[in-house]
């Protein structure tokens, strides 16, 4: 703890002379890189737009109300579209994440120096592109549709659930492992009696939660192509007709909670 | 999970063997369960539809697109790409700060334990707002509402970025040891005091660390908001994607990846630094 003293007294400080002049410039460096930014996104910017930006809200706002409510009955098909590639995309996803997470995690892995680097680089690659980006090349290889959105949804899941996966691997009891081995059980066994069993319940957590935020991904798929109530959206928008989009909107808000609510109940089951 | 192990009963001479107790006790509900699945998972599968023809036309296409994942071109658009990776870039910084200076007190408002309870139903409610919607749509809104441009894009960010940290840092605190905020309290502090000694200190390893996880998030964001207009990468990636130059969206996809894997590394660094 560095004290200093000052005549009679000793005062005591947070840092030394040393560490706290380099607080003092990373700081300034970090304030400095911030002001620039600014500077840059200011500079970009029309300000008259975001000067008239309250009006324009207040008139989109006018547009919307009231929404067109007699629209839902042709929403019901596309929400439970998207519900769909939801869940499926989650199936997937996680079919692929587990194989991956026990190559990657540091105690299953058949190698340290080859294969776990591989399913790391592969998880990253994976949590790195959004979506909708996914999405974006999947509709140009399979075409417009639901199947795009499925397969988007996999492999953005992968990234996450095998990360989180292969973190509750790590994490496992070592001497359950040990002890079922010393009964004389092959690799596979220990993985399905030592293992599996300890990390079922994260596996189970994690499923639901990626499903939970699935749905709001899937919600916004369409805008580019890729099925589900986005492209309901795309083509209210499309055609200015504001008061299908606040419908669609309240649908959206009532799906993305109604699945909150059910993947908590779903978690709070399992755990 | 049931206590007992259900065993088959010892008969003599047949081998005695251990079952897994099943995972839900009552077969009635397991199998209503199991039933309830499948059915769901067969109408969504079956209404997924495969166009077939469309899919070997694709497989073409699949094949130019691994093609040219292999050979990205970084050249010819190397103008565009950059001006869209440091407009990227500059958007994360200044959306990361602004959501950060926004989150501190909202989530410090939505904490049970140190706010009143009227501002404590204020903030929860702003917190659940601002999480609610997709980024996409959110940015959408906003680019109709300030026109195109990274400005949309940044206001984007700063929602998302308040309702990411505000809620977690309100759960933080509200998970912290009471027995500090007491000593400090009884010190005569005021309530500004009780936060600064006491309450900060606690938290802030967790928050640091979700400061700069939520720059990263930020920057993969602002890679898609640029689809419906709100600035950055994004842009510059739809364009290429519309004029079918996929060596160049190739390009573009490695730079984001690396982006992304530097700051994992960088802010690996900073963590074990200050934790």
């Amino acid at each position: 703890m560095p004290v200093e003293q000052q005549g009679d007294t000793r005062i005591w400080r947070r840092r030394d002379r040393k560490a706290a002049w380099q607080h003092f410039g990373i700081t300034l460096a970090v304030a400095a890189l911030v002001v620039f930014c600014t500077k840059i996104i200011s500079d970009q910017t029309t300000w008259e737009f975001v000067g008239s930006a309250p009006m324009q809200g207040a008139d989109l706002a006018m547009r919307m109300w009231p929404p067109q409510l007699s629209y839902m009955a042709e929403l019901w098909g596309p929400v439970v579209d998207t519900i769909h590639i939801a869940t499926l995309g989650t199936i997937l996803g996680v079919m692929i994440a587990s194989p991956l997470a026990f190559l990657a995690a540091n105690n299953t892995t058949p190698s340290r120096v080859f294969v776990r680097p591989v399913a790391l680089a592969l998880l990253v690659t994976s949590r790195s592109v959004n979506s909708i980006i996914w999405a974006l090349m999947l509709v140009v290889i399979f075409g417009p549709g639901m199947l795009s959105g499925i397969i988007a949804i996999a492999l953005r899941s992968v990234g996450f659930c095998g990360k989180l996966l292969y973190e509750a691997i790590e994490e496992i009891d070592a001497h359950t492992v040990e002890a079922v081995s010393s009964t004389g059980a092959s690799r596979l066994q220990v993985l399905t009696f030592g293992v599996i069993p300890q990390i079922a319940p994260a596996f189970a957590g994690i499923s639901v939660y990626r499903w939970d935020i699935n749905i709001r991904e899937a919600t916004v798929l369409g805008l580019v192509g890729a099925g589900g109530i986005g492209m309901a959206l795309q083509g209210a928008i499309d055609t200015l007709a504001w008061s299908r989009v606040s419908v669609i909107f309240l649908v959206i808000l009532a799906t993305v909670v109604l699945s909150e609510w059910v993947s908590a109940k779903a978690r709070a089951a399992v755990i | 999970m049931s206590t007992a192990p259900p065993t088959t009963p010892p008969t003599a001479g047949a081998p005695q063997r251990w079952r897994r107790p099943p995972h839900i006790a009552n077969p009635r509900t397991r199998w209503a369960l199991y039933i309830c699945a499948s059915v769901y998972l067969l109408w969504a599968l079956s209404s997924v539809e495969v166009d077939v023809a469309r899919l070997f036309e694709g497989m073409s296409r699949a094949r130019t697109f691994f093609a040219a994942a292999l050979t990205p071109d970084f050249v010819t658009r190397w103008s565009d790409i950059r001006a869209g990776i440091l407009e990227s870039l500059t958007m994360t910084v200044v959306a990361t700060v602004a959501g950060i200076a926004l989150s501190v007190p909202l989530g410090l408002g939505a904490a049970r334990n140190l706010a009143i309870r009227p501002v404590y139903l204020v903030c929860r409610a702003i917190l659940a707002g601002t999480r609610a919607f997709h980024e996409i749509i959110l940015a959408i809104m906003l680019v109709a509402m300030f026109g195109f441009g990274p400005f949309a894009g940044v206001v984007t960010l700063v929602v998302s970025t308040i309702g990411f940290l505000g809620k977690l840092i309100a759960e933080d605190i509200e998970a912290i040891q009471w027995n500090a905020v007491e000593a400090v309290e009884s010190a005569g502090a005021s309530w500004l005091q009780r936060v600064v000694y006491a309450v900060l200190p606690q938290i802030m390893p967790r928050f640091i660390g979700l400061s700069l996880y939520r720059l990263d998030i930020n920057f993969r964001e602002s890679a898609v908001i640029g689809i419906v207009g709100a600035g950055g990468i994004g842009a510059t990636l739809t364009t290429a994607f519309d004029r079918y130059e996929f060596e160049a969206v190739s390009a573009i996809l490695i730079l984001i990846i690396t982006t992304v894997f530097i700051a994992e590394y960088i802010a690996g660094a900073i963590r074990r630094k200050v934790l």
